[in-house]
């Protein structure tokens, strides 16, 4: 099993930390992981994007020329990151800010709408939760408890009253997508 | 063993040279390397240690300097434009023989360049950037644990030899968070009694310095100089082999590079293509030993470089001859892809 995962989207969407919570959450189920974000030009409103390789094997390259996930937020990322998927390999797009569908028909596309599934929950910030609980279910690799688990130990004190929010939000985006 | 964590190359090399027991940082704020000195801020005081941020890298470098001198583990750490000022003072803690840690997350240049990734100060590592005839020992960790391992055995080596030491990684390196477990420190115990400055009470008076204008002086020293430098070369040797037995083709390649073309050696293996690595882990002292031994049955090595071709000069000159040479190469903080590599690779087989 390997999973070569590019998360993107615009700063301020929770790009990294979604990357940051599987790379943890990865390490806990004793995976071998890399992280690599974009870095120093972060700032709200910019672009941002990062990769997390998940693997039973040690990890060669950290830099992922090809992913076999791709996980887009908005739509410029989509444009940009659509044409380096694997043939096979899994789209998840944000379809509460991307209207339009992936032209490519050799991999496997899926949308959720995560901005109004966390606005529902009444926390639009939550939609990367949301996005994260899509992703477990079509990777099915890193199971739910363990990132719940993993929020708790790796949240800062501030955020520590909103895993269960955070959870819930996680749950919806799980039952959103079937693989 | 410690417990597992996942932490950025950059904390991880911070957090094995406290645990090493380097008590004085000195550093001055450049990107791709600022979790170096921002971890050291956080961390350095409150156990026991000396962090300070220089007015610049010249600063630094020579407040490590002063550090040395009186026996205390230094460390400084910077990026390339910043490691350029540094040289001088590199220069100087060689000729004066004092041990010192540097680290070098490097990124693209010349100039002020970017913040990408970059191997193009591998001449400047390895061919003394700083003035005079000198060596030093350069470690090239291609993943953070391996950061963390060296940075611990950096302190040792450059205690042991007294002279400087260099850890070389790129903007990767210093990004990306891996999971790892802190080995204990060596505690490897150094007597620098005869030497250090401070407390003189009841023994006689030291001098630390790199000058002497008397005949001769400066020429012996270069002689015992010379002596310590061979004695590294033989002992500090670091070179990792993978899947080189029945290579066709071998790639040389450290750092980053090395784990890009780790990847390209699994898939071609996979497609039943011969391929293997080998990896410098010290690119000086530069193991052409076991280059040259390869290069006596392989015909073709393959060297990967994120510049222009540094490190391929050390190749061809343990090659001898032997082999042919190709090269896959990108500067100004370029990545290379691993379809390229392959392609070419592939071309190369054909050719």
């Amino acid at each position: 099993m390997e999973h070569k995962i590019i998360f993107a989207g615009f700063g301020g969407q929770g790009v990294i930390s979604m990357g940051t919570l599987m790379a943890y959450s990865a390490m806990a189920e004793n995976k071998n992981v890399t992280f690599y974000p974009a870095y120093g030009i972060a700032m709200r409103g910019g672009t941002a994007n990062c990769s997390v390789i998940i693997s039973d094997e040690p990890v060669a390259s950290p830099v992922i020329a090809c992913p076999n996930v791709l996980v887009v937020m908005n739509e410029p990322s989509l444009d940009l990151f659509t044409a380096k998927l694997q043939e096979g390999g899994a789209l998840l797009a944000n379809s509460s800010l991307i209207r339009k569908k992936a032209e490519r028909k050799d991999i496997r596309s899926y949308y959720i709408p995560v901005n109004d599934i966390a606005e529902e929950l009444g926390n639009g910030k939550m939609a990367n939760m949301a996005m994260t609980g899509a992703l477990l279910k079509i990777m099915n690799t890193v199971s739910l408890e363990t990132v719940f688990q993993t929020m708790k130990k790796t949240f800062s004190p501030k955020l520590l009253k909103a895993v269960d929010i955070n959870r819930e939000a996680m749950q919806k985006g799980f039952d959103a997508v079937q693989p | 063993m410690g417990e597992k964590q996942l932490m950025k190359g950059n904390e991880a090399i911070a957090e094995a040279a406290i645990r090493a027991g380097m008590t004085c940082y000195f550093g001055y704020p450049i990107t791709p390397q600022n979790e170096i000195p921002a971890y050291m801020a956080k961390h350095l005081p409150k156990r026991g240690g000396t962090f300070i941020q220089a007015e610049s890298e010249i600063a630094a470098i020579n407040m490590v300097y002063g550090a040395a001198c009186t026996g205390a583990r230094a460390m400084t750490s910077s990026s390339s434009p910043g490691i350029s000022l540094k040289q001088e003072g590199i220069s100087y803690l060689v000729g004066a023989r004092l041990p010192a840690v540097i680290v070098n997350i490097a990124r693209g240049g010349p100039g002020l360049g970017n913040i990408a990734p970059s191997q193009a100060d591998y001449f400047q590592a390895v061919k003394g950037g700083g003035h005079g005839d000198y060596h030093m020992v350069v470690y090239t960790p291609e993943t953070v644990q391996e950061a963390a391992d060296l940075t611990m055995k950096a302190f040792d080596v450059a205690d042991e030899y007294r002279n400087p030491v260099l850890i070389l990684g790129d903007a990767i390196l210093g990004q990306m968070m891996e999971p790892l477990i802190f080995k204990e420190p060596s505690g490897r115990k150094f007597d620098k009694s005869s030497w250090i400055l401070g407390n003189r009470k009841g023994r006689k008076s030291h001098l630390i310095n790199s000058l002497s204008l008397s005949e001769g002086v400066v020429e012996q020293w270069n002689w015992e100089l010379k002596k310590k430098f061979d004695l590294m070369a033989g002992k500090e040797t670091m070179v990792e082999e993978y899947m080189t037995e029945d290579a066709d083709v071998i790639f040389v390649a450290y750092g980053t590079s090395a784990r890009i073309c780790r990847s390209v050696v699994n898939q071609a293996r996979k497609q039943g293509i011969r391929t293997g690595l080998i990896r410098p882990i010290t690119v000086w002292p530069f193991p052409s030993e076991t280059i040259a031994g390869r290069a006596k049955k392989t015909k073709h090595f393959f060297v990967v470089e994120m510049s222009l071709g540094q490190m391929i000069e050390d190749v061809r000159l343990a090659v001898l001859g032997n082999a042919t040479i190709h090269f896959h190469g990108r500067p100004g903080g370029g990545v290379p892809a691993e379809p390229d590599i392959m392609k070419q690779l592939k071309e190369i087989l054909q050719s």
